[in-house]
């Protein structure tokens, strides 16, 4: 027989070859020293993988976990389970994060016109501003959370933000699929600043309803340092003032004449 | 807190929060591991999980009680690795250094080995993370079905939707390029 090549010992190493080929192999790998050599290092190769310790998740990763996934699971009446997945509605969410996505990151707004039939053009800019209301209404409940834990009460022991805790439960699931639908559209600077937020909404809502001064204060450096607050109220704003603009054109004279 | 997975799956399917919190609580850290493996990504990691364990939830009624709750689980967890592997098969690239530096930051609390052990350990998971990095997504998903799973190269191919001449070629490179990334530390260290 002759040698066996890398991918014949990959086979046999995993046991994958059919039995004809495997007893010869078996019976080369007897006599062959180079064959032996080879198979050798793949064996080493492999026990090396085998040896790496698996990345586990980090301390209290168990809470976390809970605190992103309880608001999706049983709200069958409520907004958020409106997000439970399906493409249809990850498609709206690409709507609203392409949307907004170009606008923050040229610092300008899509055109407010489009070259379409004007049906379609009245039908696209109904589903725009519901795009807008929707993702407006997201920004600024985080922005709501953001602003009053970065002005609670300093001096005065622990802290009680159970109202915000509950309050970032509720956006997790919202967040989330915002973020993963501005990564799927390639939206780095939307993504980016969706995790940054998403990182501090699931830490608020897995954390306890009490929380040192100490620990207040290490969020709030971790909300300033990252420039969270102005950055949700920049993508904020630029949503209000679209929100605005849509308004204004659907009740201007020529945008009904046209 | 419910004694075994079983009780804990009763309690869930009939409404009980608290009963499936248990079960996340219980398996989240075994999925975080299988997922960061076929993902390479901690961030990944995370949403496969969250995608595992919505979908646990909502198939929970199709859950066979005589079954393994881990292992039906396992299975799930596969699967939305695997989709979204298959989402950005597009993409077909290593990661890159920024994903590398956050891997290697992420808290490894399971070990507790002497400091020379510990030092060595980190030195070969981070050589193995970077050989991992250096495959595209679908030779590392199938090779980790593969090596750590131990699916057979045809249960891969049904798993990554390829024949299984292309499954077995993932393999194959996947294989080829772990050794040519970890030889070098292989052999040095034997000496």
């Amino acid at each position: 027989m002759n040698h066996l090549n890398d991918d014949d010992l990959v086979l046999h190493y995993y046991g994958e070859m059919p039995a004809a080929e495997e007893s010869r192999a078996e019976s080369h790998l007897g006599g062959c020293r180079e064959c032996q050599a080879n198979y050798a290092r793949l064996q080493r190769v492999m026990a090396y993988v085998d040896s790496a310790p698996a990345f586990e998740a980090p301390a209290g990763f168990e809470r976390t976990a809970w605190a992103r996934l309880e608001p999706a699971l049983d709200r069958p009446g409520g907004w958020l389970s409106w997000f439970v997945f399906s493409p249809a509605r990850l498609a709206f969410a690409a709507g609203v994060v392409a949307l907004i996505g170009g606008a923050f990151l040229a610092g300008r707004l899509l055109p407010r016109t489009l070259p379409t039939a004007p049906a379609a053009q009245s039908a696209e800019k109904i589903r725009e501003r519901i795009l807008l209301v929707d993702l407006g209404e997201h920004l600024d409940r985080s922005q709501m959370v953001l602003v009053e834990l970065t002005s609670a009460d300093e001096d005065r022991g622990p802290v009680d933000i159970s109202i915000e805790r509950s309050r970032a439960e509720q956006l997790v699931a919202a967040n989330r699929l915002y973020r993963q639908t501005a990564a799927a559209t390639g939206d780095a600077a939307i993504a980016s600043l969706l995790d940054d937020l998403e990182r501090v909404l699931v830490d608020v809502a897995a954390g306890p309803a009490t929380v040192s001064q100490e620990d207040l204060g290490s969020m709030r450096r971790r909300i300033e340092s990252k420039e969270l607050l102005f950055k949700v109220r920049v993508v904020s704003s630029q949503v209000r003032a679209r929100q605005k603009a849509a308004v204004q054109e659907r009740t201007s004279p020529s945008t009904l004449g046209s | 807190m419910p004694h075994t997975d079983a009780d804990a799956v009763a309690l869930a399917r009939g409404g009980d929060s608290e009963a499936f919190r248990a079960l996340v609580e219980r398996h989240s850290r075994a999925v975080y591991r299988l997922a960061h493996r076929m993902t390479g990504s901690p961030h990944d990691a995370e949403d496969v999980v969250q995608e595992t364990f919505l979908k646990a939830y909502r198939q929970l009624g199709r859950f066979e009680s005589r079954a393994n709750f881990g292992t039906w689980l396992h299975r799930i967890a596969v699967n939305c690795s695997i989709d979204l592997i298959r989402g950005r098969r597009h993409q077909e690239a290593g990661h890159d250094a920024s994903d590398l530096e956050t891997l290697d930051t992420v808290d490894d609390s399971r070990v507790d080995p002497s400091p020379e052990r510990l030092m060595l350990s980190t030195e070969v998971k981070e050589q193995v993370t970077r050989a991992m990095d250096g495959l595209t997504p679908m030779e590392r998903a199938a090779f980790v079905l593969r090596h750590f799973e131990g699916q057979s190269i045809e249960e891969i191919s049904r798993a990554l939707g390829l024949k299984a001449n292309a499954a077995k070629h993932s393999i194959f490179r996947a294989v080829r390029k772990m050794r040519l990334a970890l030889e070098p530390f292989v052999e040095g260290s034997e000496g």
